[in-house]
């Protein structure tokens, strides 16, 4: 087997504070191959961020400690020097936010910071760098981007910005793009074209692209893989389709059962997954997410309060119950309460 | 914490009380002026944030009032709540017109009507306690409950699932789901009959969002209350809302009942809208039968709207009329009762459509090249 193109290993991330150590990533491992998609769904504070930022070394290293291993494509990230970072962002590895007008210069000429990564990277000359510019705002979908390339941040709306941030961090032809929430602050008829493009695009440039967001509709449209996070760790893992369809942890169940759909039914309330996510300064002993968790008696002893469960490295999902457990607790239990609705559409 | 606290005694909503108007808004407008200029700085403009809308809200009936950023629906709930004044149009209460009544005269309808904002954090005082923030309403109004005004908070913190022992706190020792609960409560305070909620669970976690819809909802429908809920999230206003309507650049495009809007929709922008919604398929069946439709660019400028139909830069099946001519919000042949269409050339009642309309100039350009 070849190694993945991008490989996370025990990836731990704390952060030191007033009020004590958070523990913001404890223990993530997962790879990403090449021209594919992951999908990093999770609650805030559940660390889908600041593992990113910690692949592209953005963390503050004052404040920051790192353990584990990120290695892209033969190369160890987490030692590695400012310098060679600074060749790989924007060139190798490129980032889109989730808010465009900040991450965007008020000060230049929306055209100049497209083409600005390209002749850091490429050593091309501003006038070749400017047509490439335009060449990509075409690309993205802003009309008459000659002109529009000489405009400044403010006198493009919403949507046209994040098209601008996508023609920026694909301008070097990135063999990795890490989406952070792109499309958050984004209505949604504008939401639907800027995944629409960026799965074209990632057609024509076979990106490998990290996605995250807390919306399961929109990984469901976006992602070959889903990852769900909480509290600092992945607990289920797996393509899309195992994932929504026969999900195996309960924090996913529930992350299902209290989400409202266009289809569900209205006869009965939604089903929120009790109480709130736990303090990343003193998270709770065993499973992160027992205090939550109806099915904790189901499992022997007291395993759930004490042991970690952990997640193996294929499909699979971090808890305690049995294989066959999760099983029919999903066939039995959960899968009812989803598929109402379906009937009168059918 | 209770799951199921006892609430006061329902007032049962009968059929014939569901039908009396408790607000009703005609030719609704609010423009805002633009200034600039040097050195005189005068009006060069006005946006046309709400330009003319009519909304009827029945006693303890919940209506969901839906659209993008920049439609108009934070505008109309802050003008229903009066916070602003409108520029035009009544806004009838209970038979009488509060669109330009006085502080003095509104003060008493202000406890009739009550709002829940968007953001848990920037609505409540940091300075005060849980206690204090809930009792206000009270305290301005002067009002003495029975037992006591703290006897009445204790009850209340019940009633939205927060312990009322807590009654001391302040609210940074609560997450943003119980922020949004301090919320509710204090806007029951003094049992209002209305309560507009602009975005109310928009910056919560989904797990925490159900949790606050369904309080909403058993509020709702326990108190008898009234409620415009104003949001983006069309799933979560369908799980809300009896009545629906959707806004468009300051119009309301759309209104119906909830069964009509969501499956029979006839304007082309909710098509256009509700196919957008990214969806989860939890079963097993290859549905794909969802109609798609990618609208072109974003909404236009409130400051100079289209001609005609506002929507007709947008869409699909525009022609000379629609730039000629505004479509009026009226009742089409196949609507239900009460289900109303602002469009010249509506689309069919149907619920799915045949081919897929893209009108992205770029994606479509891209989708030619993978012919």
């Amino acid at each position: 087997m070849t190694p993945a193109f991008l490989s996370v290993r025990d990836l731990h991330v704390s952060f030191r504070t007033e009020d004590g150590v958070v523990r913001a990533v404890d223990g993530l491992s997962f790879d990403l191959d090449q021209g594919k998609t992951l999908g990093i769904v999770g609650e805030s504070g559940s660390g889908k961020s600041v593992t990113n930022l910690t692949i592209l070394g953005l963390h503050n290293p004052l404040f920051t400690t790192v353990e584990g291993e990120i290695v892209l494509d033969g190369q160890e990230l987490t030692t590695a020097h400012e310098s060679e970072l600074e060749k790989l962002r924007g060139n190798k590895v490129a980032m889109i936010f989730q808010d465009p007008l900040s991450a965007l210069s008020p000060y230049y000429t929306v055209g100049r910071q497209i083409a600005e990564p390209y002749m850091k990277h490429t050593g091309a000359s501003r006038k070749a760098a400017w047509k490439r510019a335009v060449e990509m705002l075409g690309k993205v979908g802003i009309p008459h981007p000659a002109e529009r390339a000489k405009d400044y941040p403010h006198q493009f709306s919403g949507g046209m910005r994040q098209r601008a941030m996508i023609a920026m961090a694909l301008i070097c032809d990135p063999d990795l793009l890490i989406a952070d929430e792109p499309t958050t602050a984004l209505d949604v008829t504008v939401q639907a074209q800027i995944l629409d493009l960026l799965k074209d695009l990632q057609r024509e440039f076979g990106t490998a692209i990290i996605f995250i967001t807390h919306d399961l509709g929109v990984i469901a449209d976006m992602a070959d893989d889903i990852m769900v996070m909480y509290a600092g760790g992945a607990i289920e893992r797996g393509t899309v389709r195992e994932v929504l369809r026969s999900p195996r942890h309960p924090y996913t169940w529930g992350l299902l059962n209290s989400m409202p759909r266009l289809d569900s039914d209205l006869s009965t309330p939604l089903s929120p997954v009790p109480g709130a996510p736990p303090s990343l300064l003193t998270p709770p002993p065993g499973c992160r997410f027992h205090p939550r968790c109806a099915f904790q008696d189901r499992v022997g002893g007291n395993r759930c309060v004490t042991e970690r469960p952990l997640l193996a490295p294929d499909r699979a999902s971090a808890c305690h119950l049995t294989a066959q457990q999760k099983h029919t607790i999903f066939i039995d239990e959960i899968k009812p309460r989803l598929r109402h609705g379906q009937e009168d559409t059918a | 914490m209770t799951e199921d606290p006892v609430l006061p005694a329902p007032r049962e909503a009968t059929d014939e009380a569901a039908r009396e108007p408790l607000l009703v808004v005609e030719g609704l407008t609010k423009h805002f002026p633009v200034k600039g200029g040097f050195p005189v700085r005068r009006t060069v403009g006005q946006v046309q944030a709400v330009d003319g809308i009519d909304l009827t809200v029945h006693v303890g009936e919940s209506f969901g009032l839906v659209g993008e950023s920049g439609c108009g629906k934070s505008t109309t709930g802050r003008l229903i709540t009066r916070l602003i004044e409108p520029t035009a149009g009544t806004i009838t209460y209970r038979g009488r017109d509060i669109g330009h009544a006085s502080r003095k005269q509104l003060a008493p309808i202000r406890s009739e009507i009550q709002m829940i904002f968007q953001d848990p954090y920037s609505s409540l005082n940091p300075r005060q306690t849980v206690g204090k923030i809930v009792s206000g309403p009270m305290e301005i109004n002067g009002i003495e409950p029975d037992g006591g005004r703290e006897k009445r908070v204790r009850e209340l913190l019940e009633i939205v699932g927060l312990n009322p022992e807590h009654y001391n706190r302040f609210p940074h020792e609560f997450s943003g789901g119980q922020r949004q609960r301090i919320g509710v409560a204090r806007a029951l305070a003094l049992e209002p009959k209305l309560i507009v909620a602009d975005e109310p669970v928009s910056a919560l976690d989904v797990s925490i969002q159900a949790q606050v819809v369904n309080l909403l909802q058993k509020v709702q429908r326990e108190l008898g209350i009234a409620f415009l809920f104003i949001a983006h999230d069309l799933a979560v206003v369908r799980h809300f809302s009896q009545r629906v309507a959707v806004m468009y650049l300051g119009k309301v495009i759309e209104v119906g009942d909830r069964d009509s809007i969501y499956t029979r929709p006839r304007h082309p922008y909710t098509h256009a809208l509700l196919s957008a919604v990214p969806e989860v398929n939890v079963t097993d069946e290859d549905t794909g039968g969802r109609e798609r439709i990618r609208l072109a660019g974003d909404v236009p400028s409130p400051i100079n709207p289209p001609s005609g139909c506002r929507f007709r830069t947008r869409c699909w099946k525009a022609r000379d009329r629609c730039a000629a001519e505004e479509p009026p919000l009226v009742q089409l042949s196949g609507n239900h009762d009460g289900h109303l269409t602002a469009c010249h050339f509506p689309e069919d009642p149907t619920t799915a459509r045949e081919e897929d309309i893209v009108l992205d100039p770029a994606l479509a350009a891209l989708e030619g090249e993978s012919k």
